[in-house]
């Protein structure tokens, strides 16, 4: 829609009537007041449905047996522009690559998605979450099992086929 | 039947007095939950509902959190006054309820209870002194804040209580020429007996008593006293729980006297149309009315009429109360000034004038001899007029002209934004 202007006249004084202008008004919020038009969600019984590029709080993917996906190759911290992302990595006997610690401190994170763009195997995500209040500061720092516990679905990355996500 | 006395007087007036303090409180507390649930509904929002079934419990969880909620004194108020303010102000508000009738008379094994706390001789006097006092407890707990909003607040609520009192009472001194009483039982008689509510022959008189009584109450479009957008919340300020609780108390008690007064004065009270509910004291006994000769008609109260006429009372106060939330979620407030030219350049002229006009109608009718049904409707015809006079009068808009409408056209060039090729009158459709 364009942007208008519309200007409004101002009505000569001596030929304006605020009475009836005021009883206008009295009619209008009468019709508001018998019939509502409320657009109000209620928000713990009624959830948004989010959109599904939503980014929030991080979930790592986990393997049928429940081991992580991720195989500690440094991607993630390295591409991380908020320096968020704490990860040392361990090798076991088969010389499979894998996480000792993984932590993201969600205070720092900015939510932009990269590390789960960049991942090779598709560990770690972000998510579609936003209900993650906590009532200490150190719970925000998320460990591996924290990542793996999460729940609720990951984000769906941007495809450029479909930009709009349909 | 007659009247009731001696011990169990005084247990039912006990009785009444717990009662009605109840009921006020609580039609107090829910006159709260109704204006923050009705504003939001006429603002398309939900309000409060969360707090029991559709937010019933709102007002006990809000008087709870005020109650336990710290007080914040300014440390450099005074303390005395300080604390003085709140009561002064709350005091007034409740006990002006007690010379209301809110129900026809109930007959009990004991003798025949009038619905009235206190049926004093000087009814509604009582209630103008009494609610006049409210304005110290607002005028004491502004000054005593130490602050310059209070303070300001305070002075501008004493001004406009000055001004407004005065239309305030010419406006009743017409129900009074009508009652010849002032005590509000009086005047509902005097209602049931001429078969008008007094709204209707005295119409304007009506209009300006909800004026007046809407600047007394300090409510929009009148709050003066607390504009928030000029004095943070005037002189409450300084306030907090408890103490800023009773003045909000006091102001919805304000609210809901004020509302059983123009239900009383003009609605007729607790007066069901007809003359079956009708009751009062003559000469020791309860009488219903006067019969062709003159010979009063024994009353016969009953429960259910008691309990029909009370319902009558709290719909018509109900609808009072609906009415100052109503407005006060439509029209914004007035300038200061504006407040001041209408009480004293309106207000008061008119209803002087109104008074000239329905004493001199008054006179002219008795010395005609017409009296009963063809005097209310007389002065209903007087009435009419001069109100469609006064709302003429009015609606010419010379009285109230908006501070951004100059006198002569615009101020000055309109200012050109970015290309200068843009003259004065481009960009009026913005097509």
């Amino acid at each position: 829609m364009p942007i208008t202007t519309k200007v409004i006249q101002r009505p000569e004084p001596g030929r304006v009537s605020y009475l009836r202008a005021a009883f206008k008004g009295m009619a209008l919020t009468l019709r508001h007041m018998v019939n509502p038009k409320t657009v109000t969600q209620q928000y713990p019984e009624e959830q948004t449905e989010l959109h599904p590029r939503w980014r929030g709080t991080h979930v790592m993917e986990v393997h049928a047996d429940g081991r992580p996906k991720c195989v500690a190759c440094g991607l993630c911290p390295t591409v991380c522009p908020a320096n968020c992302i704490r990860l040392v990595g361990g090798e076991d006997d088969q010389g499979n690559r894998y996480p000792i610690v993984f932590e993201i401190d969600e205070f720092r994170c900015i939510f932009c998605g990269m590390c789960q763009e960049v991942c090779p195997v598709e560990a770690i995500h972000v998510g579609r979450d936003f209900e993650n209040a906590e009532y200490t500061r150190d719970r925000f720092v998320y460990d591996l099992d924290r990542l793996m516990q999460q729940d609720h679905p990951s984000t769906l990355l941007w495809d450029p086929s479909d930009p709009k996500g349909e | 039947m007659d009247p009731i006395a001696g011990v169990p007087l005084l247990v039912s007036t006990s009785l009444k007095i717990a009662i009605m303090f109840g009921v006020v409180m609580l039609t107090v507390a829910y006159t709260t939950l109704a204006e923050r649930r009705i504003s939001a509904f006429i603002q398309d929002r939900l309000g409060p509902n969360r707090v029991g079934p559709f937010g019933l419990l709102q007002p006990i969880a809000d008087g709870l959190k005020n109650l336990i909620k710290e007080e914040a004194d300014p440390g450099t108020a005074s303390k005395f006054y300080f604390l003085l303010g709140p009561v002064l102000a709350m005091g007034p508000a409740l006990v002006t309820f007690a010379v209301v009738p809110f129900a026809a008379p109930l007959p009990t094994p004991w003798g025949v209870v009038d619905m009235i706390i206190a049926d004093v001789p000087i009814g509604i006097l009582y209630i103008l002194a009494l609610s006049s006092l409210a304005v110290y407890g607002i005028v004491i707990g502004g000054w005593a804040s130490n602050n310059k909003y209070a303070f300001l607040g305070a002075l501008r609520a004493s001004a406009q209580m000055v001004s407004y009192e005065v239309p305030l009472g010419l406006s009743l001194i017409v129900v009074f020429m009508m009652a010849g009483n002032v005590t509000l039982t009086g005047i509902v008689w005097e209602q049931q007996q001429l078969g008008f509510w007094f709204a209707f022959p005295l119409s304007l008189g009506f209009i300006l008593f909800v004026v007046s009584a809407f600047a007394e109450t300090n409510r929009l479009p009148f709050d003066m006293s607390e504009a928030e957008s000029e004095l943070i919340t005037g002189f409450h300020t300084e306030y907090s729980a408890m103490k800023f609780s009773m003045f909000f108390i006091a102001e919805y008690a304000h609210m809901l006297t004020a509302s059983a007064l123009m239900a009383t004065l003009f609605f007729g009270g607790w007066d069901l149309p007809g003359t079956w509910d009708n009751a009062y004291w003559y000469q020791g006994e309860l009488i219903r009315g006067f019969d062709a000769s003159g010979a009063p008609m024994a009353a016969a109260p009953a429960v259910w009429k008691t309990l029909l006429t009370f319902a009558a009372f709290a719909a018509k106060t109900g609808f009072f109360l609906l009415l100052y939330i109503w407005v006060r979620w439509t029209v914004p407030r007035f300038r200061y000034d504006q407040v001041m030219e209408l009480g004293w350049k309106v207000m008061l002229p008119t209803a002087l004038a109104y008074l000239m006009v329905v004493s001199a109608t008054i006179l002219v009718l008795d010395q005609v001899g017409i009296s009963g049904f063809y005097f209310g409707l007389a002065l209903t015809g007087v009435s009419a007029i001069c109100t469609v006079a006064f709302v003429f009068f009015l609606d010419r808009g010379r009285i109230m002209v908006g501070a951004a409408a100059p006198r002569h056209g615009r101020v000055g060039p309109r200012p050109t934004f970015g290309r200068g090729a843009m003259s004065s009158e481009g960009a009026t459709t913005g097509d």
